[in-house]
């Protein structure tokens, strides 16, 4: 607006001035917020990264009464859920954004696609309660004595599934956090899908193809740039997931090959045990923790943002 | 033999398909289902009428909806007008700057940063140099998990404002901050409104952020300047204590809240689809 100003009413040019100022203050604000929030947890954890050094993420010695703090226990537990939920979720959701694209009929797209989404606004306290009065007691009763009867001695995977079956443990958090991340994976999934050009997948339709061959050989590489963003989006809310892994994990700070066992995941240590830090380098070990996880949420993110933001196509969304 | 082979490629695929929004429903089934059957068990008048029990003891949860309720509210009053402010500079008054460019990238992140980590921020923040937990923390935190879905929302909507509208209210002479209010405001209300009740659905069950601010109260309080008890907390240490009838407490809690949340989530849904209509 270079125009001469002299037309416009008189509080024009002060309020212009006055309204630019407040809504860029607010814009910085959100920026001063992400970068405030990393600083505070640097400082919160110094004592610990001083204290510790490298140990603090190679040791797995956690003992509040000794004031010894390895935090490899809750990086590995965190690590493993969060893959193996993505190793859970993403198959469906390709499944399920698939069948909301191409196989479903067009009256069902709209319901089925918002059941799916409804799962993302289940609140996580909710999932972790229905984990752990429900779905834990059904993996201790049905699925894990097949698991360790069956693949428990198979040779190489079988350490994975020795132990008692007691329904919490890395299994089922990750099993919790894979169907929490599907609604995420599934919907920009399908959104892309649907963003595909209609004439590529005509050219396949003439040229004979059948269904999974459009899928295999048109979508998936015009939307994989996408589909891969939308991974790094669910692996980076399976990260930072607090309530429901805190329920199914089972607070425990062994080490162990065995999907079957309790573990730790670093939201949920944090959960579990802030507000029982008795000491400032307990407190200051967990403040750590939390700032390992939101630098490694940020990269995350930042990848999947990147990705999804090449195929130019992500409006609308709020997740 | 080749052509039968790539059809039962096919059926399979479509099979597996199918397969996978079975299982997606399943869970979004079974999780209603159980929260409605165990939290219908539980519900009673007491409900909203008396205070959290000790174990053992009959009781209800109205200190904890009340604490909810003034968090949640306060954390609306704080994060709309920033959301909404930033979100105005990204869509309008700064557009094409790159100060916007970099605040929508860094507010995408911030939608999906783990709240917990949140949570311990407003602890260092407040928490620490006042010297004790109150539901002002707790307020903030969720303000801040707030924010980023406001700032998203306004955003869009106001993108989706045609130029030509814009256009118009210029040639009239209108100051620009006067178009974006008197003009742009109205015309993106509908989107914004959406921004905001979607984000109310979410803070309303984030517990998180709770944890090591709000904390809880056993108590009745109106003070926010205290520890507030609030429904995600008390249920998650409801849920987590050995007492059946703190489970059952916990149970009716997580109904009424998910209840809530779901109808917000099908008004806001309907509502969009009516207005794209």
């Amino acid at each position: 607006m270079t125009a001469p100003l002299t037309a416009a009413p008189r509080n024009g040019a002060g309020g212009d001035r006055a309204f630019a100022s407040i809504t860029a203050g607010a814009a910085w604000f959100v920026l001063i917020l992400l970068g405030a929030a990393a600083a505070s947890m640097a400082w919160g954890g110094r004592l610990a990264f001083e204290t510790f050094g490298w140990g603090f993420i190679t040791s797995r010695d956690w003992d509040p009464v000794a004031g010894r703090f390895g935090a490899l226990v809750p990086i590995y537990g965190t690590i493993v859920t969060s893959l193996l939920a993505l190793v859970i979720a993403v198959p469906v959701s390709i499944g399920i954004a698939l069948f909301l694209t191409d196989i479903a009929p067009r009256w069902l797209r709209g319901p089925i696609g918002m059941a799916i989404e409804l799962l993302a606004a289940i609140p996580s306290i909710i999932y972790g309660m229905w984990g752990l009065f429900v779905f834990a007691p059904f993996m201790a009763a049905h699925v894990e004595p097949w698991l360790s009867d069956h693949l428990g001695t198979a040779p190489l995977i079988g350490a994975m599934f020795v132990g008692p079956p007691i329904g919490i443990g890395l299994l089922t958090a990750s099993i919790v956090l894979g169907i929490m991340i599907i609604p995420f994976i599934a919907t920009v999934s399908r959104d892309v899908f649907s963003a595909v050009p209609p004439q590529l997948k005509e050219a396949a339709v003439a040229l004979g193809s059948t269904r999974w061959e459009i899928l295999s050989r048109v979508t998936l590489p015009y939307t994989r740039s996408a589909i891969v963003g939308a991974m790094f989006l669910g692996l980076g809310r399976a990260l930072g997931e607090t309530m429901a892994v805190t329920f199914v994990l089972g607070n425990a700070h062994d080490l162990s090959l065995s999907l079957l066992m309790p573990s730790n995941s670093i939201a949920a240590a944090i959960a579990n045990e802030f507000t029982e830090a008795d000491t400032e380098l307990y407190r200051s070990s967990l403040i750590a923790l939390a700032f390992l996880l939101f630098v490694v949420t940020f990269i995350v993110l930042t990848i999947a943002r990147l990705m999804l933001m090449r195929i130019g196509r992500n409006q609308g969304r709020t997740h | 033999m080749a052509l039968f082979r790539r059809k039962l490629v096919d059926v399979v695929a479509l099979l597996f398909a199918s397969a996978a929004t079975a299982f997606g429903l399943v869970w979004l089934i079974w999780i209603l289902w159980t929260t409605a059957v165990q939290g219908a068990a539980a519900l009673s008048p007491a409900l909203f009428t008396q205070m959290t029990p000790p174990p053992g003891e009959s009781g209800g949860l109205l200190n904890a909806f009340y604490g909810s309720g003034v968090m949640v509210l306060l954390a609306l009053l704080i994060g709309t007008p920033l959301g909404i402010a930033a979100g105005t500079y990204l869509a309008e008054h700064g557009r094409h700057s790159k100060l916007a460019a970099a605040v929508g990238f860094i507010n995408d992140i911030l939608l999906s940063a783990p709240s917990i980590v949140i949570g311990l921020f407003i602890y260092e923040l407040v928490v620490r140099p006042t010297g004790h937990f109150s539901g002002f923390a707790g307020a903030l935190a969720l303000a801040m998990v707030l924010l980023p879905i406001v700032v998203r929302t306004t955003a869009e909507s106001l993108r989706l404002v045609p130029n030509t509208m814009r256009e118009a209210a210029f040639a009239l002479g209108i100051p620009r901050w006067r178009v974006t209010v008197r003009v742009l405001f109205k015309a993106a209300l509908p989107g914004i409104l959406t921004g905001v009740l979607l984000g109310l659905a979410r803070i309303a069950g984030e517990t998180a952020p709770l944890l090591f601010t709000a904390l809880n109260n056993q108590f009745w309080s109106a003070n926010v300047a205290e520890p507030l008890a609030n429904i995600p907390v008390v249920i998650f240490q409801y849920a987590m204590s050995p007492y059946d009838q703190w489970h059952a407490l916990a149970w009716a809690g997580a109904l009424v809240l998910t209840a809530f949340v779901l109808f917000l989530n099908l008004v806001v849904r309907v509502l969009a689809r009516g207005a794209k209509r």
